[in-house]
């Protein structure tokens, strides 16, 4: 198979199951379609990679297609992280709809808007187009945006609201970004649709109008970075992610947000590449340091778990985006591998949450105890979880921080306090809740259950080998995403 | 064909008046308090920026740019006011005003934000030299008159109300500033915007059935407890 017909089946395969889902999403085995679906997507996926990293990147279908080592990595987390929530899906739905919270046609629904929405990740990615990229991103939304009011409570539905109007608000800046990145870089390539491919603009970076570029940017950071959560847009972030059903904020939270830093990095090269200097890194590392800071101390206030893990991903983010605006080969490493790590790490610990708010029926921090006792694999499983998000070693997130930091204390030490006090104030919060969730007696309301733990153990294991080995492919791979960025 | 070239001069002062329609009538959203007379605008509005795009299209002898105002029309003056004018009959929401706090200020802060569009888009002008090139500030206007339409609004259809004027500052400004996306970007954003209708549409039952009335100003209950 050549790499044309394989993006084709990878994205053909989830826009498929979606329409497949959204016909005939009654039938009772809707669950293991959409995890077969995944499932495929996600051999897909790893046939791709193995094809760019045997011949290097590479253009298809045309040019409206781009691979190389930084978007097929990510391809092929979208993928599997995809199928590893649908397995967890399959049964934590299965119990939401016993306890009557959603009905036959919502499930069918959420489905098909569930492989819509791997479609619409996996199309920003791969695309060369900058256009289509906008076009996806915001599809991405829309498809997620009736998820999150998919209980229909009052809460959920104002948090989809606000999620709805919020992202169409700072993706409709983004747009405007994209309006004028074309403009500028339509004096040199000509009118038309070359203009607007990311492997012609990175040809010519150079020639593009730099002040141009420096007003663009400013519509793309605040556009992208509104989807990505970061302070001060990120209102919305933790309701969305928040009130939805618990697999979709393991997505949003572990799919949704990569993309969107996917989108800015890109943009960022393009930029510095056109002005020549670090405009466009250092509002990066401001954003990000403002992230850091404000949701570790927004941390310390939350009572309702996944809002706590909500504003621990805007931290993660922000950790990324700094890193990506500091640049250098060690920053950008670690930013990459961060970008992976908490990706695992987050939705790992959204699938034990998950288990353990359907265990007490709420998820408020306080009601939530005895986990250890109550059901081992979920209370292990989820300090196993905050240690690694806590940026604890042996886990990867440790690996992907201590690099970052390093990073920063060479090229930047005025921001190295801020970086250290945001990780370890989060690193308090995070700890202070998950001990008394974890330990003590299992209260009366708890109910048993029987947890999906093959995603779980997954997730952490990966998390865990790849902080004591980075394995070749990995590596080289990262290396050559961080070439391609100089 | 036969073909009547006007003068540069002439052809930007009509392209100019255009644009003055188009801020017009985003002023006019910003302070008008019935729904339907907000739709009635919105079409207005709509249709301003087809025959504006169809007008740069003759000027520059762009033929795609005939497409993107033949799908403006189609979207932006048919189709989505129809689907407000449906939505608003089955929600029973026709007789509603809404008070508009302070329409001098908000007026003010308009005016202020226009200037500050021709200011950003200062370094822009001198680089282009499309004949369309002045209506990128009001283009940018357009899109932050919208935005501030969003903020001082505090009932579900007049947001979104807000979110569509903006929408067509960003068509406008893709218009305005080069001769239009490449069409694929256009169908795409058209399609987006589609399905943003339905949703919308959707969630205006769903408030309705929750909150009772589609009043956004009783959605606070996720906030931070200090």
């Amino acid at each position: 198979m050549n790499s044309s017909t394989m993006i084709l089946v990878l994205l053909g395969v989830s826009l498929g199951s979606a329409i497949v889902l959204a016909i005939a999403g009654s039938i009772k085995l809707a669950p293991e379609i959409n995890v077969l679906g995944s499932a495929a997507t996600f051999a897909a996926g790893v046939g791709l990679a193995l094809e760019v990293y045997a011949h290097g990147a590479m253009l298809a279908g045309g040019d409206f297609f781009y691979v190389d080592a930084f978007n097929v990595y990510l391809a092929v987390l979208t993928s599997f992280v995809s199928m590893t929530t649908a397995i967890f899906s399959r049964r934590y739905m299965k119990r939401e709809r016993e306890h009557g919270r959603v009905g036959h046609i919502r499930m069918r629904f959420y489905h098909a808007m569930y492989q819509l929405f791997i479609f619409s990740i996996l199309l920003c990615l791969l695309t060369n187009n900058v256009g289509v990229l906008w076009i996806s991103m915001e599809l991405a939304t829309l498809s997620t945006v009736l998820l999150v009011s998919l209980y229909r409570t009052p809460n959920a539905i104002e948090a989809a609201w606000k999620y709805f109007i919020l992202c169409g608000v700072g993706i409709a800046q983004a747009l405007f970004g994209t309006v004028l990145l074309y403009f500028a870089a339509e004096k040199v390539l000509g009118e038309g649709v070359g203009a607007l491919l990311w492997t012609n603009l990175g040809r010519v970076s150079g020639q593009l109008e730099p002040t141009v570029l420096s007003l663009a940017f400013v519509f793309l950071m605040v556009g992208y970075g509104t989807k990505m959560g970061l302070v001060p847009l990120h209102n919305w972030l933790p309701d969305a992610h928040g009130e939805g059903p618990t697999p979709i904020s393991a997505v949003l939270s572990g799919l949704l947000l990569n993309v969107a830093l996917y989108a800015l990095v890109r943009c960022k090269v393009l930029v510095d590449g056109a002005m020549k200097t670090h405009h466009a890194g250092n509002i990066m590392m401001g954003f990000g340091l403002i992230s850091i800071l404000v949701s570790a101390f927004s941390l310390l206030r939350q009572k309702d778990i996944k809002r706590m893990l909500s504003y621990s991903s805007i931290e993660h983010m922000g950790i990324a985006t700094f890193a990506f605006g500091l640049g250098g080969p060690i920053a950008t490493f670690g930013a990459l591998l961060h970008m992976l790590v908490h990706s695992l790490a987050k939705s790992a610990i959204f699938f034990t949450v998950g288990h353990a708010s359907q265990m007490h029926s709420t998820q408020e921090i306080d009601r939530i105890k005895g986990l250890f006792k109550g059901n081992p694999l979920v209370g292990w499983g989820l300090m196993f979880g905050i240690m690694a998000i806590a940026g604890m070693p042996p886990f990867g997130i440790f690996t992907s921080e201590f690099l970052i930091l390093t990073a920063t204390i060479k090229d930047a030490p005025i921001c190295a306090p801020f970086l250290l006090l945001g990780l370890g104030v989060a690193f308090a919060a995070l700890f202070r809740s998950v001990q008394s969730m974890v330990s003590g007696n299992v209260p009366a309301y708890q109910k048993p259950i029987t947890a999906a733990h093959v995603p779980v153990l997954l997730h952490m294991a990966l998390v865990f080998a790849i902080g004591i080995y980075m394995p070749a492919f990995l590596n080289q791979w990262f290396h050559t995403a961080v070439e391609s960025m100089r | 064909m036969f073909k009547f070239y006007m003068p540069v001069n002439v052809a930007s002062h009509i392209i100019s008046f255009l644009a003055a329609l188009v801020l017009l009538t985003a002023f006019g959203m910003l302070v008008q308090k019935r729904i339907y007379g907000l739709i009635r605008l919105f079409t207005w509005q709509g249709l301003f920026l087809s025959l504006n795009t169809a007008f740069v299209g003759y000027v520059a002898n762009k033929h795609h740019l005939y497409i993107s105002a033949l799908l403006t029309l189609s979207l932006k003056v048919i189709l989505l006011p129809y689907i407000l004018h449906i939505l608003i009959q089955r929600l029973k929401i026709r007789k509603e005003v809404e008070t508009i706090v302070n329409v001098p200020m908000t007026m003010l802060i308009g005016i202020a934000l226009v200037i500050l569009s021709y200011h950003l888009t200062a370094p822009i002008r001198e680089l282009s030299n499309l004949t369309t090139r002045s209506t990128l500030a009001v283009a940018l206007a357009t899109v932050m008159l919208g935005l501030l339409m969003m903020i001082t609004r505090k009932h579900a259809v007049t947001e979104i109300m807000g979110f569509l004027a903006m929408e067509n500052g960003l068509f406008f400004a893709a218009t305005s500033a080069t001769y239009g996306m490449p069409l694929v970007v256009e169908f795409g954003v058209a399609f987006d915007l589609l399905m943003a209708a339905f949703i919308f549409g959707i969630f205006f039952f769903q408030i309705n059935t929750a909150f009772d009335s589609l009043s956004v100003e009783q959605m606070a209950r996720l906030k931070e407890d200090d």
